[in-house]
């Protein structure tokens, strides 16, 4: 019986059909989604903190409201994924509780600090740039909720991208100090950024299951070549250099090669030891439990309220 | 003295101060929905600051946009009311914060949604429908802080209770707002207080909230007297235009 539906459903996912969330599913596709929809999720809640940051130094009036609705674009992302996961059967708070011990993970890239004006231009040209390269093909993915989130979430994104290199190009085409200020930032955005699709195929565990299940489209290396191909003409576009002595341009793949990735580096920061991870679990920590007040007022005047409208209507009945 | 420079100045700063503090609470609010509301509700304080300080600049005739009297102008030049410089606190400080200033922008927003200057009314209309929104969340927090639990009960009330002396300052009038009833471009806020009563004493019965005894009132904003708090305020926003002067952003 299992068996079958087992069969059933790997036919049904590969003939190109969404998964709904009251459709019978095994129950490892469903701990993959709900695991990999919540890390999503946290992303991009804890993805706020960093560029947050700037919101109260923003250069201009105007920088200040894009990076206040971008910012708040994010929170957005994070509810409709948080909603997602619902629909698999997991519950927000506890999903968040998950987050708040360190048992969930995020990405790792918002371990790395925002320390000048010109990291939200990198953080928006490269972070949210990775981040489309590997949503995109999410909006086709096999399960139906988590692939419409996915189409709203990438407009989004892609419109968060530009505005961060519109950023860069400002930087770039400014004072001396305003130039140092971009290079800078690339220097120290760009290999997080290019790790951000994960490990090496050959070293990559979740990677052959979520393909055949529709989940994942295209693998790590390749998802990353294409962010490479496409980042280095705008680099050079606006007069920045790629911190990467060995990049180069091959004319018979079509493709450029890049240096070695520190993958020590990246295996550090996911262990909880890169330089703001003890801040950023901190940070969404302090506001949960800050808040634990007003939510519990929140909670007990909904009581109250319908404890009220019930004695109402008892008495006019 | 340029009136209606001052006049639109006061307006400007208002949203401006107040939209720079809601940005702080980006990433930190109680819940997911309340980062993205007071995120939204500070977005537009800058988007009116933006508008007003544009305007301002334009009646001054002196060359200076929203930028540079938004981050080259030191705190004896602001003009905002001290009730905007409050800091954040916690949630329920923020919110009764918000609670006073808005009830204050329905009304004000209205008024000035009748002025004989098409780009003062303009602005106010398109203002008019935020403030009428922001109200009805602040108006709705209180309300749920003020009949809540015990604790959140006493929290806003003290909230309420250290806020309160700073409302005063909105309604301030002088030769300036004066000008602006005489003109025809704008309201005397203190024509405006009592719509503000109105909905404090409707809103505080409903929240089960007292009105703290009378105090003396706290002035000074509009004439550049300020609070502690709004030097440390400016020194952060104003950090990148006053450390690069030439750069462009």
């Amino acid at each position: 019986m299992e068996m079958d539906l087992l069969q059933r459903f790997e036919a049904y996912v590969a003939s190109e059909k969404k998964i709904e969330p009251k459709d019978w599913m095994p129950d490892a596709y469903r701990k993959t989604l709900i695991r990999q929809i919540s890390q999503h999720a946290h992303s991009e809640i804890v993805g706020m903190l960093p560029e947050g940051n700037w919101i109260s130094r923003a250069p201009s009036l105007k920088r200040k409201a894009i990076l206040m609705a971008k910012v708040q674009d994010e929170a957005g992302h994070g509810l409709y994924l948080y909603s997602a996961c619902e629909t698999l059967g997991v519950q927000r708070d506890d999903t968040i509780a998950d987050l708040h011990s360190g048992k969930a993970k995020y990405s790792s890239i918002f371990n790395y600090p925002t320390l000048t004006w010109a990291d939200i231009g990198a953080v928006g040209w490269l972070v949210d740039g990775a981040a489309i390269m590997n949503q995109v093909p999410l909006c086709k993915c096999s399960y139906g909720p988590y692939a419409r989130a996915m189409v709203r979430v990438c407009k989004e994104e892609s419109f968060h991208q530009r505005q961060g290199f519109q950023i860069m190009m400002t930087l770039a085409q400014g004072t001396e100090e305003q130039k140092a200020m971009a290079q800078d930032a690339l220097n120290r955005w760009w290999w997080p950024s290019i790790m951000m699709f994960g490990p090496p195929d050959d070293n990559s565990p979740n990677s052959a299951q979520s393909m055949a299940w529709n989940i994942k489209r295209f693998s790590n290396d390749e998802l990353r070549q294409k962010f490479i191909d496409l980042t280095v003409p705008q680099a050079e576009l606006i007069g920045l250099t790629i911190p990467d002595a060995d990049l180069k341009w091959n004319e018979e793949t079509g493709h450029y090669e890049h240096g070695p990735i520190d993958w020590d580096e990246f295996n550090r920061v996911i262990a909880g030891h890169g330089p703001c991870n003890k801040e950023r679990l901190d940070a969404r920590n302090k506001a949960w439990d800050d808040g634990a007040w007003v939510r519990e007022a929140a909670g007990a005047h909904a009581e109250k309220r319908a404890a009220r409208k019930a004695a109402a209507n008892t008495a006019a009945a | 003295m340029n009136t209606r420079f001052e006049y639109l100045l006061r307006l400007g700063d208002d949203a401006l101060i107040l939209g720079q503090q809601l940005g702080l609470w980006t990433g930190h609010g109680p819940v997911l929905e309340e980062d993205i509301a007071l995120t939204n509700i500070g977005l537009d304080q800058i988007g009116q600051a933006r508008a007003w300080l544009s305007l301002a600049g334009k009646a001054e005739n002196q060359g200076r946009d929203e930028d540079r009297l938004a981050f080259h102008r030191n705190q004896e030049g602001f003009r905002n009311a001290l009730l905007c410089e409050r800091p954040n606190g916690h949630f329920g400080d923020t919110i009764v914060r918000q609670f006073l200033f808005d009830a204050y922008a329905v009304p004000l927003h209205a008024a000035l949604a009748q002025s004989n200057d098409a780009e003062i009314a303009a602005i106010a209309l398109k203002s008019a429908k935020e403030s009428a929104y922001h109200l009805r969340h602040s108006r709705a927090w209180l309300v749920r802080l003020g009949d809540g639990t015990e604790e959140s009960h006493e929290k806003v009330q003290a909230s309420l209770d250290l806020m309160l002396p700073f409302a005063g300052d909105l309604f301030f009038s002088d030769e300036v707002t004066t000008a602006a009833t005489d003109e025809g471009w704008g309201p005397d806020p203190s024509d405006l207080r009592a719509d503000w009563e109105a909905i404090l004493s409707d809103t505080l019965s409903e929240a089960q909230l007292r009105r703290p005894d009378a105090v003396p009132e706290q002035i000074g904003g509009r004439q550049g007297r300020h609070t502690e708090q709004l030097s440390f305020l400016l020194a952060e926003m104003q950090v990148l235009p006053r450390t690069y002067p030439d750069a462009k952003w």
